[in-house]
């Protein structure tokens, strides 16, 4: 079923604000997304009736708030078709790349593995393999874009030829191109290259916007987080194989992770505690598993068949702006909802300064991903990013605030 | 957050017909190149100095309104002034952008126009830019060094 935005719009009180006399259009749902009510009511519930510890009281709000964390944990791991034993809580997605770089890359591998990276990823999936890299000695390759903004899997294929490759670390969808890579099969390649080889993939564009299916995209390990798909901050997961999660090493210590310990040393839980060390983010899981069933209740495919809708609007509203240029896939099956652009001659912090001004809300800078942006030849875009409130209403503003700019900043 | 107090008509003067923009200076004594990898901001400031005094300041580079339109205004504001003075205006409008009241109002010309910016503090830097690559520049001059690189990290 479609999705009725003017009935989505009723649950998130936030777009009922004013900005200086404007009606608030965000636009800028991959940088973070709002919040709907059932998600804010969940948190405040937990606070109000079941506040307390998991996994060691033995009275009812310990149960019941262990129930509200495990509950959420089979509710991430069903969103994301993956076993829940795999699904790690961690602080955001940034956490679980780290978590991947320090129990898996750190601990496992070694000077002659070589890493595989690309040129499109946000620095939370890039940097902690690159720090990685340096500390074993190691090699990173990375994969170049096309001129279209897609990963090269021609050069990938060149990269993963020698079979050296043992560990993989690449986005799903891209937060500033936007474009959705085929994981599948980049991942079906490095494995073929070295049957050995893990893979880790960056689905915190992905996992809010699209139906994913971990078990079918064959990877290791996924990493997501809970603000971008209309939950709280303060949560995110790793999600993995189990067999690949039991073979890490453990990243933080202390309580909850633990088996036993002495004065000499730990043995450790079993997964997915061993990688949750210290008491949860119990009310963000509430929260996070509200988010999950408000999605759920949409349906992925409606949500992504929303988003590729309103991104072809979008695309064609900036069509409309003279010296506008995006950057990444103009063809709406082929990208997700992000969408960078720049507009000749006004710098980005101009651009976000003046759509600022008229309630229009896009995030303008590198986007945490500047290998990316120097590929691309520019030091910083305005992106626009839409979701499940946005429609066709929110285009006008924007038309206008970009007309305004270059009318305000013209030399 | 409105426009007009942002973007005084004064900075939107400099930014649209920038003063003292220029990719060289003859005899230059100092050249000093900054960038804000946040912003992706870009500036090269040279100085040429007689007499203790900053005979001509010229700069070049990329970035966003507020930040060329400060560095114009700073050239102006500089340009003649001893070392050791155009120093001092470089703390007073530094001390500006964190919300003090300047003390050299009339010696910072049209630098005055940017008050308002320190009411935005994503944009402080941006406006500090040009002012910290004079400082820079100066410092690197008083070390005998003819040129330097510095990353803003902040």
């Amino acid at each position: 079923m479609a999705i009725d935005v003017a009935r989505v719009r009723d649950s998130f009180p936030i777009l009922d604000r004013q900005v200086d006399g404007h009606r608030l259009v965000y636009l800028d749902s991959a940088a973070t997304s709002l919040t709907p009510e059932p998600v804010l009511a969940a948190m405040e519930h937990y606070y109000h009736w079941s506040r307390s510890n998991v996994n060691r009281g033995v009275y009812a709000l310990a149960e019941e708030a262990t129930d509200l964390y495990e509950g959420a944990r089979s509710a991430l791991a069903g969103f994301l078709d993956a076993d829940p034993s795999g699904v790690v809580f961690t602080k955001n997605a940034t956490e679980a790349c780290n978590l991947v770089a320090y129990g898996h890359v750190r601990a496992r591998l070694g000077p002659t593995d070589v890493l595989l990276s690309t040129v499109m990823e946000h620095h939370a999936n890039l940097v902690p393999f690159i720090e990685a890299a340096r500390a074993l000695g190691a090699e990173i390759r990375h994969v170049p874009i096309t001129t279209d903004g897609q990963l090269d899997l021609e050069a990938a294929a060149g990269l993963l030829a020698d079979g050296r490759v043992t560990f993989a670390a690449f986005v799903h969808v891209s937060n500033v191109l936007g474009t959705i890579n085929d994981v599948a099969r980049l991942t079906r390649m490095v494995k073929d290259a070295n049957d050995r080889a893990v893979v880790h993939v960056d689905g915190t564009q992905a996992a809010p916007h699209l139906p994913v299916s971990v078990r079918d995209l064959g990877v290791d390990t996924y990493a997501v987080t809970g603000h971008k798909m209309l939950g709280p901050t303060g949560i995110g997961a790793l999600v993995a194989r189990p067999e690949v999660l039991e073979r890490m090493a453990p990243f933080l210590t202390g309580g909850d992770m633990i088996r036993d310990v002495t004065l000499t040393g730990a043995t450790w839980n079993d997964i997915p505690h061993r990688f949750e060390a210290g008491t949860p983010m119990i009310a963000e899981a509430a929260g996070l598993a509200a988010a999950i069933e408000v999605l759920r209740g949409h349906g992925m495919d409606a949500v992504r068949a929303h988003e590729r809708s309103f991104t072809g609007h979008l695309l064609d509203a900036l069509g409309t702006v003279a010296g506008v240029t995006v950057h990444g896939p103009k063809d709406v099956d082929l990208r997700g909802g992000a969408v960078s652009f720049v507009l000749e001659g006004i710098h980005p912090h101009d651009v976000g300064a003046m759509l600022g001004s008229r309630g229009v809300c896009v995030r303008v800078g590198h986007h945490c991903a500047k290998p990316l942006l120097r590929c691309l030849d520019v030091s910083a875009t305005t992106r626009a990013s839409g979701y499940v409130y946005n429609d066709r209403d929110d285009l006008e503003p924007l038309v206008d605030g970009l007309e305004a700019a270059a009318a305000f900043f013209a030399r | 957050m409105s426009m007009e107090d942002l973007y005084q008509e004064i900075i939107l003067d400099h930014y649209r017909k920038p003063k003292h923009r220029a990719p060289e200076l003859e005899d230059e004594a100092v050249h000093v190149h900054h960038s804000n990898p946040l912003c992706g901001d870009e500036m090269d400031l040279r100085i040429r100095v007689v007499d203790d005094h900053l005979d001509a300041v010229v700069f070049d580079g990329e970035g966003c309104s507020i930040s060329q339109a400060s560095a114009s205004a700073m050239t102006v504001a500089v340009t003649g002034r001893e070392l050791k003075d155009a120093l001092d205006l470089t703390e007073d409008f530094r001390r500006m952008m964190h919300g003090d009241e300047p003390a050299r109002p009339d010696d910072l010309g049209d630098g005055i126009a940017f008050t308002g910016v320190a009411r935005f503090p994503v944009r402080v830097k941006c406006a500090l830019l040009g002012w910290m690559a004079l400082r820079d520049a100066i410092e690197t001059y008083e070390r005998g060094a003819s040129a330097h690189t510095v990353t803003h990290e902040e």
